[in-house]
């Protein structure tokens, strides 16, 4: 008998309002990503000396054509900020349907065939989690020289394993379920089952995945951009503005402060919105 | 049992070998190693030397066995920029990310644990929403600017803190606190789920029956059990620690293995970009093992088969 | 001389939901009582009442509840603690589950005694092996260094209640001790429990659904239905003449072999067991009685068909 008290009801609903909260910053970070050209007050790439490092609103001595201020390079951070959350979801997105692709495809086939296949998939997961993540894409950058494409099909081929493990346990749970074995009993093919059973039940779990997925691969791109070696400039990723700031973070604190509190309130965002969308569709096995 | 870590054992072996191979495909990704060592200025006949010289012109499969069986007795290769054996440069560079990692991991533990089982003692009460809060924000938490801001904040302004190098220990708080902001939400949740599961389980009900006291029945039948998967977590998060400190060494100019990898990068030194990428996944591996072994010895269960 | 144990209108709310709403029984020095009901009535939450180890949010009142003339109610959580597994002690259901799987048998064994004693390691581990072959256990010094995974549910059953007897209570309450053994297992497991209590003069209050096992060792029974202690007697005199409408349909459904003739059909209580919620007036069985009328919606006297046969309704048949 579980009793619904009153201590777990309002736990449900702060939930639901981190959740809706995570919604909104979502949200407009996708209409800044959509509608940036739209958005943005002036170019972001467009450099003015004579107007370099102005203070932002809140500071004396700003200029109100820039609300954030300007960069060292006298480009407004505003247009930057709205640009570079452009790149951000451009990336997360991309490279979660890279790594999805990968990955979903590899975990369903060794859930779903067990025996070697899964022997064979479990043994790339293992293999993949023991190569350091970061150092690997900043050497195949520093390689091969840094490019949008280049960026998302390396971190697409590094950060499938999440999307893996969680479609190899769910398949397999669901491959044990009955109306599988009735679906199987009927005559469906092994494909059919597949496409018309297992995966519509594991589509939830998927999509918590793939949101958090998107988190992970920002902040990556952030930490790469900020060595230098992720987008390339004149891009204003928000990783390199913060290194670009990094020489003038001492008596210019905000232009650190700006890009971080940006990237760190879209993750934080994504990931209440994940949560809640685990919690939605119940599936607790995620983390 | 013994079978089980043979097993795993030869397992890890066929990974440092995957990872063995996926290195040396990594530095020949740029094509021509011999143009980038020898520079942009140099003439076809330098290039050439260059390729004899550095053995690049036998057939890769050649360089490749070479490479594995040079790698096995302990022998990385040789730095291009540095003129040394790159196994001495990992050795001279490991101590500072393995103190790294280390201050890393015991500042998570000593934060996850107690606020991981307060927080499931006091399930579902503000003080608990307020720990997965805690947990969110850390888990959102670019490292290298919260690095940057706590440079900031107790280097310069509050002048508490050395914002870089390696002198003392006090070189490595900051740093290792970054470090440990990664760790901190998972094995936060993780000492919770687990003290939340174990608390409302049929031999913590047997211990009440028995009267033991409040501290015994958290901390010595609760804990017991549920620190089982916190303490393997706890040693592949320290691989990760390690694998990922790389950003961290750049911004607290700390000159551990990270670093030189960065470095290396940058001035195309592939063996030792191979080596790191190499040693860090078998560290990484060991962890792992050592995280099974762990969860043997604290397992009964687990002990006989 | 007052009894052991004294439940007098024992009443435990969840939330909204009355989990018992009026039980009364009394346990005396060396007696055998047995708490039946089906699944749901509220006997097991009776029981861990007692012991006040119910889950946090629950509710707990009762008119009298005493264990040697000394309240329980108004006890603090510490002192508590210290007549559980002292002077009361108690066992559960599940035994593949109760024990902690990471430390030995012997080392739980003996954490009970030293909790509530003053006595070394070596003297407790001698109390622990002793209880173990009193219990039926071959080869307890070997059992002593075994983990919990290690021994069969009878097994652990077994240590279950030598641990519970560590400390020497003076009352025994088992929680359908048998219900998750085999069946010969379960036969075991009475008659050790019958002759510990012989030897020992412990108080037993033993829940089960099981009439088999109530005709078997109790000295007393009390029926429970719908969170209420509907009748109360001596087991012989409740099996010959019981008196709640309840109670004898329980024992027309039970088939006695040599009694039951053939083809005739199995007896049962039509209907199920009603929701009570909160505000509930009157007798619970009376949409299942042959006999209720109008004033059944009322509440119901208790009645005295003998010194010791007390039953809640209003027929005094």
């Amino acid at each position: 008998m579980s009793v619904t008290t009153a201590r777990a009801r309002t736990r449900r609903g702060w939930r639901s309002a981190s959740t809706w909260f995570g919604a909104v910053i979502v949200a407009i970070a996708a209409v800044c990503a959509i509608f940036a050209p739209l958005l943005m007050p002036h170019d972001p790439f467009a450099q003015d000396l004579g107007k370099r490092l102005l203070v932002p609103f809140w500071m004396e001595g700003s200029n109100p054509a820039h609300l954030l201020g300007t960069d060292q390079l006298g480009r407004d951070y505003l247009s930057r900020l709205i640009y570079g959350c452009r790149i951000s979801m451009l990336i997360g997105v991309t490279v979660s349907v890279v790594s999805g692709l990968i990955g979903i495809t590899l975990g369903v086939l060794g859930g779903f065939l067990g025996g070697r296949a899964d022997d064979a998939v479990l043994f790339a997961i293992t293999t993949r989690l023991s190569i350091p993540v970061v150092l690997v894409a900043l050497a195949v950058v520093g390689l091969l020289g840094s490019s949008m494409t280049l960026l998302v099909a390396t971190l697409g081929l590094l950060l499938w394993d999440r999307f893996a493990v969680v479609a190899r346990s769910t398949t397999m749970q669901v491959r044990n379920l009955d109306f599988v074995a009735a679906a199987w009993c009927a005559g469906c093919s092994r494909f059919r089952i597949l496409a018309f059973e297992v995966l519509p039940n594991i589509a939830s779990h998927l999509v918590v995945v793939a949101t958090l997925e998107i988190a992970l691969a920002i902040l990556l791109e952030a930490a790469l951009s900020f060595l230098g070696l992720g987008v390339p400039p004149p891009l204003p990723s928000w990783g390199l503005m913060i290194a670009e700031a990094k020489d003038y973070m001492f008596f210019s604190p905000w232009v650190i402060v700006i890009p971080g509190v940006a990237l760190f309130v879209l993750v934080l965002g994504i990931n209440l919105l994940g949560d809640g969308l685990r919690d939605t569709f119940g599936a607790r096995s995620d983390s | 049992m013994l079978q089980f870590f043979v097993r795993r054992l030869i397992v890890a072996l066929l990974v440092a070998a995957t990872v063995m191979t996926l290195a040396f495909v990594l530095t020949r990704l740029s094509g021509d190693l011999a143009i980038s060592i020898a520079g942009p200025n140099a003439t076809q006949a330098d290039v050439e030397a260059v390729r004899k010289a550095y053995g690049l012109d036998r057939p890769l499969i050649v360089q490749f066995f070479d490479w594995v069986r040079r790698a096995v007795t302990g022998d990385l290769g040789e730095s291009y920029f540095f003129k040394t054996p790159v196994s001495s440069l990992i050795a001279e560079r490991m101590p500072v990310t393995l103190t790294l990692g280390l201050t890393g991991l015991v500042i998570a533990l000593v934060v996850s644990l107690p606020l991981g089982i307060l927080a499931a003692v006091r399930e579902n009460t503000t003080f608990d929403r307020a720990v997965q809060v805690v947990a969110l924000l850390g888990q959102a938490m670019p490292s290298f600017w919260l690095g940057l801001l706590l440079m900031i904040t107790f280097g310069l302004q509050l002048g508490w803190l050395p914002i870089s190098g390696t002198g003392s220990w006090e070189h490595y708080v900051m740093p290792g606190i970054v470090l440990a902001f990664s760790a901190i939400p998972a094995l936060t949740r993780l000492t919770r789920a687990g003290m939340i599961q174990a608390m409302g389980s049929d031999y913590i009900r047997t211990a009440r029956a028995k009267g033991l006291s409040r501290a015994s029945i958290l901390l010595k039948h609760a804990l017991r059990n549920a620190a089982i998967p916190v303490v393997a977590i706890a040693a592949v998060q320290l691989g990760f620690m390690l694998g990922g400190s790389i950003v961290i060494e750049q911004v607290f100019a700390l000159h551990g293995v990270g670093f030189l990898a960065w470095e290396s990068i940058g001035k195309n030194d592939f063996p030792v970009v191979q080596a790191v990428v190499l040693v860090l996944a078998v560290i990484y591996v060991a962890l792992t093992m050592l995280a099974d072994l762990m969860n043997a010895v604290l397992d009964p269960r687990l002990r006989s088969s | 001389m007052s009894a052991l144990l004294e439940i007098e209108e024992l009443a435990v709310s969840f939330g909204n939901t009355a989990a018992v709403r009026g039980a009364s029984l009394s346990v005396e020095r060396g007696e055998t009582h047995c708490l039946v009901g089906e699944s749901g009535c509220g006997k097991s939450v009776t029981a861990l009442s007692v012991m006040n180890l119910l889950a946090p949010g629950a509710r707990r009142s009762a008119k009298r509840l005493a264990f040697e003339g000394q309240d329980l109610l108004g006890l603090s959580d510490s002192a508590m603690a210290h007549l559980r597994g002292n002077a009361t002690a108690m066992i559960f259901q599940e035994p593949m589950t109760s024990l902690n799987p990471a430390y030995t048998v012997g080392s739980q064994m003996t954490e009970v005694l030293r909790r509530h004693r003053r006595t070394s390691q070596r003297a407790a581990t001698d109390r622990a092996a002793d209880l173990l072959a009193r219990v039926g256990i071959t080869a307890p010094g070997l059992r002593l260094g075994q983990f919990p995974h290690q021994l069969s549910g009878g097994l652990r059953q077994r240590v279950m209640i030598a641990m519970a007897l560590m400390c020497e209570p003076k009352l025994l309450i088992a929680d359908e001790p048998t219900t998750a053994l085999d069946v010969t297992v379960q036969a075991q497991i009475l008659r050790l429990l019958a002759r510990l209590q012989r030897d020992l003069g412990l108080a037993m209050l033993l829940i089960t659904h099981d009439l088999g096992i109530v005709a078997r060792v109790a000295h007393r029974v009390s029926v429970m239905y719908a969170g209420e202690v509907v009748e109360s007697a001596p087991t012989a005199e409740l099996f010959a003449q019981p008196r709640h409408p309840y109670t004898q349909g329980l024992l027309r459904c039970v088939p006695v072999p040599g009694r039951i003739k053939r083809d005739e059909p199995l007896g049962s209580i039509r209907g199920t067991v009603p929701r009570i919620g909160p505000g509930f007036e009157g007798c619970a069985f009376r949409e299942r009685c042959d006999w209720a009328d109008e004033t059944c919606r009322h509440a119901i006297p208790r009645h005295r068909a003998s010194r010791d046969h007390g039953f809640l309704c209003r027929l005094p048949a």
